[in-house]
Formats: structure tokens, C-alpha cells, sequence
């Protein structure tokens, strides 16, 4: 497989507008700058970003534009209000973009704001009737004769594993990927917001119903002595844990095969 | 009818120290004492009894030979039945998927249980309501397996075929559709566990045409609480088919055991998988964050000679670690401190070379599961809390476990080797 074969491809990210977790502005969603990234270090053929959501708001606007300035030429912009389903008008896009529908479509794991289900890339995979990998970190190879890629996956504890999949595929990129590169001012500027106007949006009119509020803290779970008795009480309350202290090997010669063995049996090895 | 009094006997039984004393107490009416007025009188006196270091004890549990003999508290405390709870002509069900790493379930998959039988009270018809576990087998589980599911809430079980455990998500949730369409299931309640119960849910629901409840905490009457907003925002909304809840969502079963009956699932043909996997793909230890690193390999100031840690990491593919004293001293960088100012890392396997635990140390591996303790010092606070303990100078340890994985490389032994 040669080198141009292999980015003779469309990749389309999908951007989202994110929410610092302690000031609450508008900034690039951790996760889609990720996917950005994953993409423009793939650097195929044909990148396109897209992002649906309101385009009167000049926050948003400037979120854009750091988006732009990552070094994307143009992102495309489906214009939906807060209370539409941008599923629905992601997928109608994507389903209508005839011979521009890409090969790869990245998305981050779930968006910053609002329900922040992470739904979105299951329902486009559905959708579109293409598979779908979770959480990737890096796209690795992509052979177009098979149609097959190879992406590698994330797993907690910092473990890796490759998947391969085939053409086309939707991934979200999830935060162990590489770092996204700073916005730079110039390219910000050259960048172009295209709007598409074609789309019709749905009312989420499930989300009407639902009452949304600042998160509260979450109840700790105690330990719970379930004592029948004042004196099982006070034993639980008193008592202390007996920490057995495990055993001791003084001799040098055993202790390597004695912290091998555990080793193998905790299947660390 | 005239009560006679009999002087003799009456000073007996004020005189404690007369011989016949507990023996006239006893014989007059049965134990109970008539008083001059005729009255029969209670002897508060004669409750309880003298304990082993001579006092006077009352025992008001009514089992003073079980508290005396300590390992008999035990004894009765373990024969304890729970009440058993049974769903006659189950109707309709509430479904768990289990993750169940090895047909165990994980404090998640508890939680999640007793979210179900929450939502089974909450359900329209109760009594003929059952909670339907669904695990991903290739073996029917064993009985001790069963009993661990009949405590944790499991009402009805039902083990689908899995072939291996590698990630299939897109094979799961066809089957999980599939038994879907066989038994209507009311609620379907997934763990929010990555790349587990999170991903084969959005996958179910997706199918479904359902849209899931994610990230939900807790079950408040017929409304559910979620996190929305990556965390920051509580959204309440109705009851939904698909439920992805988060770890402690709800109380665990702990009051009744259930019936784990079998429920069996119609055999389907899968289609061949789109996605396939590759296997785990190679990592350098050190490339992985400490704070999530499965197996460290900590040093301290017992260490005299650097490279060879390095070398013994590198062997073992664990992730390096340091006291606070190697990090100051400019051996170890600072984001490779473990404890309180450094991370508190949650490894699975912790070896400390030479660490002696600092109390501020003894907090960062607080999560740890098992620690082995290399040290010349059998009496420090790391040896007290280790699982194994290596009393030795720490450097010809190392050298020994150098030695003993470089012979076995050679043989069948494959370390995770360092990749760029």
C-alpha cells in the first residue's frame, strides 16, 4: 500500500461547541478538536469539518474560528436552533451528500453541553447503515482496494488495541488521542464559515418535558452496618481492621520467584 | 388461707453469705420470694451472671454463651437466611446486561441490579414483574456463580453464546436486539462502562429507534436523574426503555435472595461482524499515565543504583513510580511522584523498592489492590501494609529479578518490550 493510495480518502470531522467546566465559556470541545486533529495529522486527500448549530451567536462565531484556525480551510455550518435535534439534520445532511459523503466521519465521544449522551455517532452509524468504533485514538492505516482501515482504540488504564473496520466508517475520538495543535490567529482569519441552507430541522420536543439544572453532588455511599444489636453496633463502630500484614521472605534467592508468582496470578505479567 | 411466715428460712435469704443461701432462694415458690405482706417479689439481684474477671455482667441479648465464645458470634452471623423472593408467572421483565468480567459480577453490575428490582417496583404490574440478567457466556455458569446472582437481585437468567471475549460490540447488541423482539422487555439497563455496557446500549438503542437514558444516577419515583452537559448539568426526565446508568445508582440487593431461574433465548444466526479485533496492541509502560497505570513499579531512597530500577521496570513493562525523597533528590521526574503531592495512582499490582511509607505515601497507593514491599526494614509502615514482604537489600533483589525474567525471556517469558 502506497502512501497516496492510503490518503486518497475523505475524512469529515464534526465539530461541536464546548464549555470550560469551571468558567462555562464557549471554547473548542476537548474531544472534536481531538478528532480535528486525528484528521489533519492523517492529512488525506479531502477534509471537511462540519458543525451544525446557531450561527447568530457570536460566541459561537469565535468558537468557529479556533476551530479554523487549527488549519482547516472551511467548515460548514447546518444552522439549528438550541431546541432542534441536530441529529436529525446531521444525518439528512450526510445521508444527501451523494458522492461527498466521506469515508471516515470522526466525531468526539459526547458533546460538552446540553444532553451530553454521546448518542449522536450511534444514531449517524445507524443511520448511514455503516459501522461504528468508539473511542480511537489514531487511524493507522486504510487500505481502499479491500476497503478496510485500521484504527487504534483506547481502553481504560491506558491500554491500547487496534480494530479493523470497514469503508466507510463513523469513530468518535475519545481524550486519550494526541493533544490538539494550538489555534493559530492567520489561518482563523483565512478560514470560511460556509452555511448550508438546504436542511430542515426537527423540534426535539422530548427534551421540552425534561427539567435541567446545575449538577448536585452526589450522595456518598456509606458503609452500612446492618447490626441487629446495640453491642454489633459498637463493634462496628470500634472495631479496627485487622490488616494481617502479609508474608515475609528474608532470603534473597526466593523472593524473585515469590514476586513473580504474584505477579502472574494478579495477570500483571 | 393464712401465709406463714418461717423466720429461719427468711433470714437465710437475706443472708448471702449463709451456705444454704442460693439453694432457699431457688426452693421457696420456684425461685420467686413471698414478701411479708404476701406478695410475691422479683429478685433483681439474681440477673446475670459474674463474668471470667470476677464482675457482675447482664446480658441482655439472650445469647451470653454465644458472646463469650467469640468464634460461635461468627458461626450464628453466617447462618443468617435471607428471605427468599419469588416472581410466579412473570409476565414481563426488566432486562440487566451484566458486564460480568468472567461471569463475576462487579460492584457496577449490583448497583445496576438494584436498579432494576427498583424499576420493577416502579412497573405497572409488580407482582408478575421479574428482573432478567443477561450475560455473554460460553458456559452455563457454575453453582456458586448462580448464588452470587441469587443475592445480588437476579430474578431470571438468561446466558447468551459468546464466542470469545474479544470486542464484538456489533454481535452483542444483535442478540440482545433479538431477545428484545422474544420477551418485550420493559426497561433495558446497561452499566455506563467504556467500551461495555456504554457502548452495547447506544448500540441496542440505536437499533431500537429508543433513545436512552445515559448517565443516570438515581431512579426518583417515575423520573430519572442523568448528568448531562459532560457532568456539569442534572437533567430529570421520564422513564425510558434503554437506561445506562452510572456506578452507585442505587442501593445493592442485600435483605433477599432471588430465584435465578433460567430463562432460555431463541438461537439466531449472526452476520459476519464489520468490525473485527486486532488484539492489544503494545504500549510503553511509561507512556501511561500513573494515575491509571494497572502496575507500577515505585522507587525511594533505598535505591542506590538507578539504572538497574530502570532495567527491572523495563522487564517487568511496569510503569515507573517514586517517592517524594527520589524525586527531590533529582533521580525521578516530578510527575512520577506517587502520593499525597504527587498522584494517587490506583494500580493493581504496586511494588515499592525501597519506600518505607510516608504517610503522605501510604495515602497515594490507598486504592491499590497489592502491594509488594522490598525493604531492609521489616518493621516500617510499608512492610505492615504490604501483601508480600522482600526483607532484603533492595538492589540484589532487583539484580535477582533482572536475572530470573532475563533467563526466562529466552524461554517462553515475553515482557512487553518498550516501543518508540
Amino acid at each position: 500500500m502506497t502512501a497516496n493510495s492510503s490518503k486518497d480518502i475523505a475524512i469529515t470531522t464534526l465539530l461541536s461547541v464546548g464549555q470550560h467546566p469551571l468558567s462555562a465559556r464557549p471554547r473548542r470541545a476537548e474531544e472534536d478538536a481531538r478528532a480535528l486533529e486525528v484528521m489533519l495529522q492523517f492529512a488525506p486527500a479531502s477534509m471537511k469539518a462540519l458543525h451544525a448549530g446557531d450561527t447568530a451567536d457570536a460566541q459561537n462565531l469565535t468558537v468557529l474560528k479556533d476551530y479554523l484556525g487549527m488549519g482547516i480551510p472551511s467548515i460548514d455550518v447546518i444552522p439549528t436552533s438550541a431546541d432542534s435535534d441536530a441529529a436529525e439534520a446531521l444525518a439528512s445532511y450526510l445521508a444527501n451528500a451523494g458522492d461527498g459523503q466521506p469515508h471516515i466521519l470522526l466525531t468526539g465521544t459526547r458533546s460538552e453541553v446540553g444532553e451530553s449522551s454521546g448518542f449522536l455517532p450511534y444514531l449517524l452509524a445507524e443511520k448511514l447503515a455503516i459501522p461504528f468504533v468508539p473511542n480511537i485514538c489514531d487511524i493507522l492505516s486504510i487500505d481502499m482496494a479491500a476497503g478496510v482501515a485500521e484504527v487504534m482504540q483506547s481502553l481504560p488504564r491506558g491500554q491500547r488495541r487496534k480494530i479493523k473496520t470497514q469503508l466507510p466508517f463513523v469513530a468518535s475520538v475519545g481524550m486519550a488521542a494526541a493533544i490538539p495543535r494550538q489555534s493559530s490567529f492567520g489561518a482563523a482569519r483565512r478560514g470560511v464559515i460556509n452555511t448550508v441552507s438546504s436542511i430542515d430541522t426537527v423540534a426535539d420536543e422530548a427534551q421540552t418535558a425534561w427539567k435541567t439544572e446545575p449538577a448536585r453532588k452526589r450522595p456518598k455511599r456509606l458503609k452500612v452496618v446492618k447490626a441487629k444489636t446495640a453491642a454489633e453496633r459498637f463493634k462496628a463502630a470500634t472495631a479496627k481492621v485487622q490488616s494481617s500484614g502479609g508474608e515475609k521472605i528474608y532470603e534473597v534467592d526466593k523472593a524473585a520467584e515469590a514476586i513473580l508468582k504474584l505477579l502472574k496470578e494478579e495477570k500483571v505479567l | 388461707m393464712v401465709i406463714r411466715r418461717n423466720r429461719r428460712l427468711e433470714w437465710i435469704a437475706r443472708n448471702r453469705l449463709h451456705p444454704e443461701h442460693s439453694a432457699v432462694l431457688m426452693g421457696v415458690n420456684g425461685g420467686d420470694e413471698i414478701g411479708p405482706s404476701g406478695l410475691v417479689r422479683k429478685r433483681p439481684h439474681d440477673i446475670g451472671f459474674i463474668g471470667p474477671n470476677g464482675i457482675k455482667r447482664i446480658d441482655r441479648l439472650g445469647n451470653s454463651l454465644a458472646t463469650m465464645a467469640g468464634a460461635g458470634a461468627h458461626k450464628g452471623q453466617a447462618e443468617v437466611s435471607l428471605p427468599l423472593y419469588v416472581v410466579e408467572n412473570a409476565s414481563q421483565y426488566v432486562a440487566v446486561v451484566l458486564d460480568a468480567p468472567e461471569g463475576r459480577l462487579s460492584e457496577h453490575d449490583k448497583d445496576l441490579l438494584g436498579l432494576a428490582q427498583q424499576l420493577k417496583a416502579a412497573a405497572d404490574n409488580a407482582a408478575s414483574t421479574a428482573v432478567a440478567a443477561i450475560i455473554f457466556s460460553s458456559a452455563a455458569p457454575e453453582a456458586a456463580r448462580i448464588e452470587s446472582y441469587q443475592l445480588a437481585g437476579v430474578d431470571r437468567l438468561i446466558v447468551l453464546p459468546a464466542e470469545s471475549d474479544d470486542y464484538q460490540p456489533e454481535q452483542r447488541a444483535a442478540q440482545i436486539c433479538a431477545l428484545t423482539a422474544q420477551y418485550d422487555f420493559i426497561h433495558l439497563c446497561f452499566p455506563d462502562t467504556v467500551l461495555g455496557g456504554a457502548d452495547t446500549g447506544r448500540r441496542v438503542a440505536a437499533n431500537l429507534a429508543e433513545r436512552p437514558a445515559t448517565s443516570v444516577w438515581k431512579l426518583d419515583g417515575t423520573q430519572l436523574i442523568c448528568r448531562g452537559a459532560a457532568g456539569k448539568t442534572d437533567i430529570t426526565r421520564p422513564l425510558s426503555k434503554v437506561i445506562i446508568a452510572l456506578e452507585q445508582c442505587a442501593d445493592q440487593i442485600d435483605e433477599s435472595k432471588h430465584e435465578c431461574l433460567a430463562l432460555s433465548a431463541d438461537a439466531i444466526t449472526l452476520s459476519a461482524s464489520r468490525i473485527e479485533d486486532l488484539g492489544k496492541a503494545q504500549v510503553n509502560p511509561n507512556d501511561i499515565d500513573l494515575t491509571e497505570a494497572n502496575f507500577i513499579l515505585s522507587g525511594g531512597n533505598g535505591i542506590e543504583d538507578w539504572d538497574r530500577f530502570h532495567e527491572a521496570a523495563r522487564l517487568l513493562g511496569a510503569t515507573e513510580g517514586a517517592s517524594r525523597v527520589a524525586v527531590d533528590d533529582g533521580f525521578m521526574p516530578r510527575e512520577r511522584q506517587v502520593g499525597a503531592t504527587g498522584k494517587w495512582v490506583t494500580a493493581r499490582v504496586y511494588i515499592a523498592v525501597g519506600i518505607s511509607g510516608a504517610i503522605q505515601h501510604m495515602q497515594g497507593i490507598g486504592q491499590c489492590d497489592k502491594v509488594i514491599a522490598i525493604n531492609t526494614d521489616d518493621s516500617c509502615d510499608m512492610v505492615k501494609r504490604a501483601d508480600l514482604s522482600i526483607i532484603a537489600d533492595s538492589d540484589a533483589i532487583l539484580t535477582a529479578l533482572i536475572e530470573t525474567l532475563s533467563n526466562q525471556s529466552s524461554a517462553e517469558f515475553h515482557p512487553q518490550e518498550a516501543v518508540a
